[in-house]
């Protein structure tokens, strides 16, 4: 996105440096921000390949295409890279954008440290891709690495996923105090906390969930690392340690983990349906205590994904119960939203068909993530193809739909151009058939039994997983689409005005597009 | 600029990072205790030191099962299926345990208990398992586990299962010559 911000034509002091080096030594929250979002989009299209391996093989029953060995370490590795390298990067990256944007700072609050949090990522992800050429292979325990699995049986190269992890836990934490220090203390006066975008709510809410969770998750790959390589039993039963200690901690982790993907994408989409239906949000307050109340329950429902590993009846009736209660915020947004388009003067373009479809496709997924939440029914569900079908409809329809949105919201803002709004409908139409036809027939073949994970299946599921993967051949083809959409977008196109979106509300829109390098350096009025 | 100096605020927020890096090691012992307490996961408490009165008016039948560890090669089994117990009563059963290889090795046995709610309900007033078992080649050794069932124990459980499975501990504590007993283990 060099080209953006190259030809800035803003009288500054400095503009930005010259080279490769600016961007290796960049503080500039606009610079960075780019650089999370291609980098988030790299991993996008990493991932999103590994997809196809998995999706190619299990096109027919049989095994025609790779070893198992290699599928196992295909479904770990595009698990890893979707959440760890594609979602949460992306979001990183619109935070570092549009929240110095949103609430009238200059720049992130630790500038220094924003531009190493982001270089971490790019050597954890080397570090984790490298496995994959190592003797014995990557990682092949799935991307929740249970113990034993991923100590006792685990393949040599467990010990350099493990630092990667630390990497990314480090990166994640930086990112987040960064973003608590900038909404804290670097608001322009008289933006209250209580007048912030949603997009900065529900940041600073992710924030602090990331702060809870990501050192868990580094203790528990610090314990992994302690009984491979230092004789520790955390996980190990012939040393008074137990595999399913290992469960617990990793969903304490697991659980608020799946909000931190989903909280910013709710942000974006409650500014972006307002925008397009020329409506205020309906329930602002409410939306700001429903993303409370869900980044509070996450805590105390981690054992639903464990209801099949024995926990006393009293213990399943509790996250039974719990995980049903993140129904009751959960459905206050969507009432929310959807009271917001009521009577509004609502048009299509592309961010708000991404939105939309976000709000009906994300409802599915909780719909089936409360059938799973059902402990006894659970004991059906569980490890089938269903618990797939549910994760990929709150994650792709969810998360990577969010981000779609707020990238064509934003994109002329970033570019100072407008995209093609032809193109951005084709990528939205293609990659909502697409993701439809991949993920839908999973909740059948799910429910009839086909367990995850494993390379061939039984004939009777070889209709709906051949709809599946063309479904995802399709899908993955359109975001090489939409990398085309972007370039396109960047190198030219109708120019932008500071404010394209005539419903649009917020500072970001008050500054003209592109975005000059510096913006805000004497705080904006806010009324 | 509201609230906190930058330089105080981040120093919490670090601070925070660390509390919750301490809290996912705390959720070690936590658990632990947390299981015995509960017996969650089947987990059997420690060695018993009371006695209790038998109801004869009670019997549960007591089922035993005994399995090997991957690459664990010794012979383990116990003397008999199943026993029929009155709640409250002490009762015995043996296991036997083989080391047919040509070089001493040690073992530590781990106990579980099915149902999980039924756990807490069981105690073990002698087990081989509260210490690790140590065989010179082509040894055999008979281990007695005595216990009750606790008189407590839900109407609604007629049927239990002690399960144990035994894992080669040999590289991690390589047995001493001749010592019959070995160190005393974990108290499980």
């Amino acid at each position: 996105m060099s080209a953006v911000i190259d030809d800035h034509a803003q009288g500054h002091a400095h503009g930005p440096a010259k080279g490769l080096m600016r961007w290796v030594l960049t503080t500039n929250h606009k610079d960075i921000g780019t650089l999370y979002l291609w980098f988030s989009f790299t991993m996008f299209l990493l991932g999103g390949s590994f997809a196809m391996v998995i999706r190619a093989e299990l096109f027919q029953p049989g095994l025609q295409i790779v070893e198992p060995a290699f599928f196992n370490q295909m479904t770990t590795m595009h698990g890893l890279i979707m959440v760890f390298g594609a979602v949460m990067p992306a979001f990183v990256g619109l935070a570092n954008w549009m929240i110095p944007l949103m609430i009238g700072a200059p720049d992130m609050a630790l500038p220094r440290m924003n531009n190493f949090s982001f270089w971490l990522l790019p050597a954890a992800f080397l570090l984790l891709v490298s496995t994959l050429f190592t003797p014995g292979g990557g990682p092949n325990f799935g991307w929740t690495f249970y113990a034993p699995l991923s100590t006792t049986y685990a393949p040599a190269s467990v010990t350099f996923f493990i630092f990667a992890i630390h990497l990314m836990g480090i990166s994640s934490i930086m990112g987040a105090i960064n973003v608590i220090a900038t909404i804290l203390n670097l608001r322009a006066p008289g933006m209250t906390l209580m007048k912030m975008p949603l997009f900065v709510w529900t940041w600073l809410i992710t924030a602090f969930l990331l702060i809870a969770v990501m050192p868990v998750l580094a203790g528990v790959v610090t314990m992994m690392l302690m009984d491979i390589h230092f004789g520790t039993s955390f996980f190990s039963a012939a040393g008074g340690g137990d595999p399913v200690l290992f469960q617990h901690v990793f969903w304490f982790f697991g659980h608020p983990e799946v909000y931190i993907m989903i909280l910013p994408a709710f942000g974006a989409v409650s500014s972006i349906i307002p925008a397009f239906s020329r409506k205020p949000l309906f329930g602002y307050t409410s939306m700001v205590y429903a993303t409370g109340a869900i980044a509070f329950l996450s805590f105390i429902v981690w054992a639903h994904h464990m209801f099949v590993v024995g926990i006393p009846v009293v213990g399943e009736l509790f996250f039974m119960y719990a995980t049903m209660l993140i129904a009751v915020p959960t459905g206050v947004k969507v009432f929310n939203w959807v009271s917001t388009m009521w009577e509004g003067s609502l048009t299509f373009e592309t961010p708000m068909l991404f939105a939309i479809a976000f709000v009906i496709l994300f409802t599915i997924g909780g719909f089936s993530g409360l059938m799973l939440a059902i402990a006894p029914a659970d004991f059906q569900y569980h490890d089938t193809y269903f618990v797939v079908a549910h994760f990929h409809y709150v994650l792709v329809p969810g998360a990577i739909f969010g981000i779609f949105a707020s990238a064509y919201y934003w994109l002329p803002k970033w570019t100072g151009h407008m995209y093609d709004e032809t193109l951005g409908k084709l990528h939205f139409w293609l990659s909502f058939i697409g993701m439809n036809m991949a993920f839908f027939p999973m909740h059948f073949v799910g429910l009839a039994g086909m367990p995850r994970r494993i390379p061939d299946y039984n004939l009777q599921f070889a209709d709906f997983n051949m709809v599946s993967s063309v479904g995802a051949f399709l899908f993955g083809a359109t975001q090489v689409f939409f990398l085309f959409i972007v370039i396109k977008c960047i190198r030219g196109g109708e120019p932008a005005p500071a404010k394209p979106w005539d419903g649009a509300e917020g500072l970001e829109w008050s500054i003209p597009s592109p975005a000059p390098y510096h913006t805000f350096q004497t705080p904006p009025d806010v009324e | 600029m509201n609230g906190l100096s930058l330089k105080r605020l981040v120093l919490r927020l670090l601070m925070l990072t660390v509390v919750m890096f301490a809290f996912g090691f705390a959720l070690v012992p936590l658990y632990d205790v947390m299981c015995k307490a509960f017996g969650i996961n089947g987990k059997t408490g420690g060695q018993y030191e009371g006695s209790q009165l038998a109801d004869t008016t009670r019997s549960v039948r007591v089922q035993f099962m005994s399995t090997n560890a991957s690459d664990m090669v010794w012979d383990f089994y116990a003397s008999d299926d199943q026993l029929q117990v009155n709640p409250g009563a002490v009762n015995q059963m043996i296991f036997i345990a083989h080391n047919p290889t040509d070089r001493p090795m040690s073992a530590q046995a781990i106990p579980s208990i099915t149902p999980a709610e039924a756990a807490a309900y069981f105690h073990k007033t002698e087990c081989f398992c509260f210490t690790q078992q140590v065989l010179q080649p082509g040894e055999r050794i008979e281990m007695p586990v005595r216990f009750i069932v606790d008189r407590d124990l839900p109407t609604g459980v007629k049927h239990l299962t002690l399960a144990y499975t035994l894992f080669d501990i040999t590289a991690r504590h390589p047995p001493v010559a001749q010592a019959s007993a070995g160190d005393p283990g974990r108290a499980r």
